[in-house]
């Protein structure tokens, strides 16, 4: 294999960013679900706090799990979308024709995905301060774990979403909605797993963000930074992530087999 | 006088869809700055063949080895010396034309990407809609983006799957001029898969006729017109895709 090329990479991610310069609602379109979705559980929140002794305790449990779990929601979906684009504008093939490595392709579908991310949480999270009064870097230094980690895992998510598109086709579109919000109930983004049946426990801990809102519990209600969860969330995630990758190279290498690459598109 | 070096080299090729055989053994060799064609009717091979000359497309066996290179192996050695344009591959729709073709330039490596876009813009006649989305072109001036997007690295060899398709006689004659300009001054070898015979006639030197999967034919165009006993390759073709051989007589 050749070497890594940092400049094909950033000429993938020029491409999306011309299209976000191009288009304003795109770049709204962003922060918009992340915004609503903080309004939403703001408001909730705020009626709950005077029935809730845990609210009470920590007001902005609510709003650290949503803003958080739309980190992962985002990260997955900024991959998936963005790889779909590719195929919709029927332009896959003439990049895999060109020196572009499907590697690079990853690399440069992440760095696309961190930067959708950072747009669209970044901006829901600076509204909640003035909103809210809620300002999510309370959490302190953890917060870049958690982040990294959500991220992390949104990739290898959106990887497997891309893979599997490849293979089945763009019938298989709706999977990159799905399947974020099927794994949902199992992160404990709202609740500690502990309050999940004792038989669906060990799947919700083999999820990396299961450790990830258990840390956000602990920082928040006890003070306390939670390293083991972390590592076990990193851990995972590199597991995952590897998988996603494979997953990944080994439908672009299913779809050169087949001819898929060249009529891919709608 | 030395032979030109063989740039493409194909042998036993084939491509198999469980018992169909899109591409059945073929082999042949196309010789720098040679400008060969690929011709056959519609699910004869050509876009196959290209495709796997592309590394787009793993073949079930046979070799290929293109400027010494092996591939699928070592496409990454070869790719950014060659590139293809197709009217059947697209571009990004919503990105401008000079975006377009700024985000390939950074894929191949072209230095001084401006002056490059200036010249192509110039030989192509396509500064114009420079800053027009490419989704909102016509046929005619996709194709020429398209061909803007294959000169972009300057290859060493180009491959055209109808490369004038779409376009009016005089834009067409035009690139076609483009063409052979870029081939006079780079060296460049070019193979095409075509179904305008005249084109053939006017640009090729060389002639793979395939027929379901097999090379039936080979030669320069004069010498195929002349075996076939025709007077143009328009019913060399015709002959080819119903099966005569030459010399045949038909009644």
């Amino acid at each position: 294999m050749s070497a890594i090329s940092l400049r094909r990479i950033g000429a993938l991610a020029l491409r999306y960013l011309y299209l976000l310069r191009g288009s304003w609602i795109r770049t709204i379109e962003l922060a918009y679900w992340p915004t609503v979705q903080m309004i939403l559980w703001g408001f909730i929140t705020q009626y709950l706090a005077g029935h809730s002794d845990v609210l009470n305790q920590a007001a902005g449990l609510l709003l650290s799990g949503v803003l958080l779990w739309d980190v992962l929601f985002r990260s997955q979906l900024g991959l998936s979308v963005v790889f779909f684009e590719e195929l919709h504008s029927r332009n896959l093939g003439q990049l895999f024709i060109s020196p572009l490595q499907p590697l690079e392709l990853i690399m440069a579908l992440m760095l696309i995905s961190l930067v959708r991310t950072l747009i669209g949480v970044g901006i829901a999270v600076a509204l909640a301060i003035p909103f809210y009064g809620f300002n999510l870097f309370t959490l302190g230094p953890s917060l870049i774990g958690f982040f990294f980690n959500l991220i992390l895992m949104g990739w290898a998510i959106g990887l497997m979403v891309a893979a599997l598109v490849l293979r089945y086709g763009m019938g298989a579109e709706s999977i990159a909605w799905a399947a974020i919000f099927a794994l949902a109930p199992l992160c404990g983004i709202y609740y500690p797993v502990a309050t999940l049946p004792g038989w669906l426990q060990p799947l919700s801990w083999a999820l990396p963000a299961s450790h990830v809102f258990e840390g956000m519990r602990a920082v928040l209600l006890e003070h306390i930074f939670r390293l083991d969860q972390l590592l076990y969330a990193l851990l995972l995630n590199a597991g995952y992530l590897g998988l996603g990758i494979g997953l990944f190279l080994a439908a672009v290498h299913q779809a050169r087999k087949r001819g898929s690459l060249l009529q891919s598109g709608e | 006088m030395t032979e030109p070096a063989a740039v493409i080299r194909v042998e036993n090729l084939c491509k198999h869809y469980g018992s169909v055989r899109a591409v059945d053994g073929i082999s042949f060799t196309v010789t720098q700055g040679a400008t060969c064609a690929l011709l056959g009717g519609n699910g004869a091979g050509k876009t196959t063949t290209i495709a796997m000359l592309l590394g787009l497309l793993l073949p079930t066996s046979g070799q290929i080895h293109i400027l010494g290179e092996e591939v699928p192996r070592h496409r990454q050695r070869v790719l950014p010396r060659m590139n293809f344009s197709s009217p059947y591959m697209d571009l990004p729709q919503r990105l401008t034309v000079a975006e377009n073709l700024t985000v390939y330039a950074r894929l191949y490596g072209v230095r001084r990407i401006r002056e490059r876009l200036t010249i192509l813009g110039r030989d192509l006649d396509i500064a114009d809609f420079f800053k027009r989305p490419y989704g909102n072109l016509s046929a005619g001036q996709k194709t020429r983006v398209a061909l803007a997007k294959a000169l972009l690295n300057e290859p060493e060899i180009l491959l055209l799957d109808e490369p004038t398709a779409s376009l009016d006689p005089d834009t067409a004659d035009r690139m076609r001029r483009i063409l052979t300009d870029y081939q006079s001054r780079s060296g460049a070898t070019l193979l095409l898969a075509s179904h305008n015979m005249s084109e053939v006639e006017r640009l090729c030197d060389q002639v793979i006729m395939l027929r379901a999967g097999h090379i039936v034919a080979t030669g320069a165009p004069r010498e195929l017109i002349h075996r076939y006993g025709r007077k143009d390759m328009e019913e060399v073709f015709l002959d080819i895709a119903r099966g005569i051989q030459s010399g045949e007589v038909v009644a």
